[in-house]
């Protein structure tokens, strides 16, 4: 039994149309159908934040949600966050300037779940940093390369806001 | 594909959910997705259909009536984490959400669905029990309010028939001035944890409890109201020793024991957060930092 729908969502700017099976979680629609596969997939249950995206500009776990129920939203993954071609977000220079990843599985969840973050809490504490990751696990930094590269990222945002 | 097979529906009002509900066999109701998601993807649940409420209007709202909170079944967790009116009004709720799970949990998770999946450490489960909420459930023959004490049938069942949805959640406030606590325990930030403890309390002029409600979760199948503690409490002087006495009826609840920790455990976890929440709670009456 294989049900399908049509939806229609916007992935990074760009405007999709495409069938579904009801039951495809947005994970693997962004996968598999859009081949976007920055969005990485752990444990498939809500608990790792790999797969995090923006749906409407928050945070979420694509693994648990369907994509059918995505139709008439704009969804930003990891390919969708820097400015343009070649080019980098002040978050994703700092990651790569204060060894913010080491295997880059985690990178993808970490960088939507601060891009949301750093929007609302612009200013952030360490304690922030931390609470705001608590639901991302990485096992290569053991974190403090990616609290320094958050807290430096909210430095260089800030800077760009003045310019 | 990792969820099993299913029939979708998304229908647009309460009635029509209610409709699917009563005429589909082996239906699951998808509200934020945070429970039931990897339910589907583990396969723990093999629903014929899902019926999904995300595109009923209606159901998100936080409104003050002036001596309660009414908030909707469908409200995200992150509207009552950044609402003003519960932060003022509703302390206690304020306190337990900021540990519900993760910022991207919260986005999409709802407070019915948390009440509904009635796991016993739930946060907003334990608020619900602390505050006697009172929650609607709409049915094909109209709705019924049900009391939160007569809300969980046994564990992780909730009184919500298979025709049947929550649509409202009512939490009676407590006075201006009144002190709260939650606390748990927990392994991790964000995990689901092993005990937790609930306590409001209100004071008279002369500085007598006048009112206390402490309740505590992860203990038992479904969260304890410890009465006993109440009773001891009421119509007497906030002292250490106080607390400390009337919380050892903790350790006579009936309590649960996993991997993560025995019954004797549970039961002594329970009696230290149930007076270190205490503590605070008369704490935060005298500070007046409770409102």
């Amino acid at each position: 039994m294989s049900e399908m729908r049509r939806i229609a969502v916007t992935v990074n700017g760009r405007h999709h149309d495409a069938d579904v099976d009801v039951r495809l979680t947005l994970a693997d629609f962004l996968r598999h159908q859009l081949n976007l596969t920055g969005t990485h997939v752990g444990c498939e249950h809500g608990v790792c934040g790999a797969c995090t995206i923006l749906i409407d500009g928050r945070s979420a776990r694509s693994c648990l949600m369907l994509a059918v129920q995505t139709d008439g939203r704009a969804i930003t993954t990891v390919e969708g966050i820097a400015p343009g071609p070649g080019q980098m977000h002040p978050l994703q220079e700092a990651f790569r300037e204060n060894h913010g990843l080491q295997c880059g599985f985690c990178t993808p969840g970490m960088l939507t779940t601060l891009i949301e973050f750093l929007r609302d809490n612009p200013d952030p504490t360490e304690d922030d940093v931390r609470i705001a990751i608590s639901g991302n696990l990485c096992r290569c930094t053991g974190y403090q390369g990616i609290v320094a590269a958050v807290l430096d990222a909210a430095k260089r945002m800030k800077a760009e806001r003045a310019a | 594909m990792k969820p099993p097979p299913f029939s979708y529906h998304d229908p647009r009002t309460v009635a029509d959910a209610v409709g699917l509900l009563a005429t589909l066999e082996n239906a699951k109701v998808l509200a934020g997705g945070q429970s039931l998601m990897p339910m589907l993807n583990m396969r723990f649940v093999l629903p014929d259909h899902v019926i999904d409420l995300n595109r009923i209007d209606g159901l998100s709202y936080i409104r003050d009536s002036g001596d309660s909170l009414d908030i909707g079944a469908m409200t995200r967790q992150r509207e009552i984490e950044f609402s003003d009116v519960v932060r003022v009004r509703c302390p206690l709720m304020r306190e337990a959400i900021l540990n519900v799970g993760h910022r991207q949990t919260r986005n999409r998770g709802t407070l019915g669905g948390s009440l509904c999946h009635l796991d016993p450490s739930a946060e907003l489960v334990l608020v619900a029990a602390a505050m006697d909420a009172v929650v609607t459930i709409a049915g094909r023959s109209g709705e019924r309010a049900v009391a939160f004490a007569d809300f969980p049938q046994a564990y992780m069942t909730p009184a919500v028939g298979q025709d049947e949805l929550l649509t409202n959640v009512q939490f009676p406030l407590w006075p201006a001035g009144h002190g709260h606590a939650f606390i748990e325990f927990a392994r991790r930030h964000g995990d689901f944890a092993i005990a937790s403890a609930a306590a409001l309390l209100h004071e008279d002029s002369s500085g007598r409890i006048a009112k206390a409600s402490i309740a505590v979760g992860g203990v038992g199948a479904a969260p304890v109201r410890v009465t006993e503690i109440e009773r001891a409490v009421i119509g007497q002087r906030a002292s250490a020793d106080l607390f400390r006495d009337a919380c050892e009826a903790c350790r006579r609840i009936d309590a649960m024991e996993d991997v993560h920790a025995s019954s004797s455990y549970r039961q002594h976890l329970a009696a230290v957060l149930s007076r270190r929440a205490l503590e605070t709670a008369h704490g935060r009456v005298l500070k007046g930092t409770s409102r």
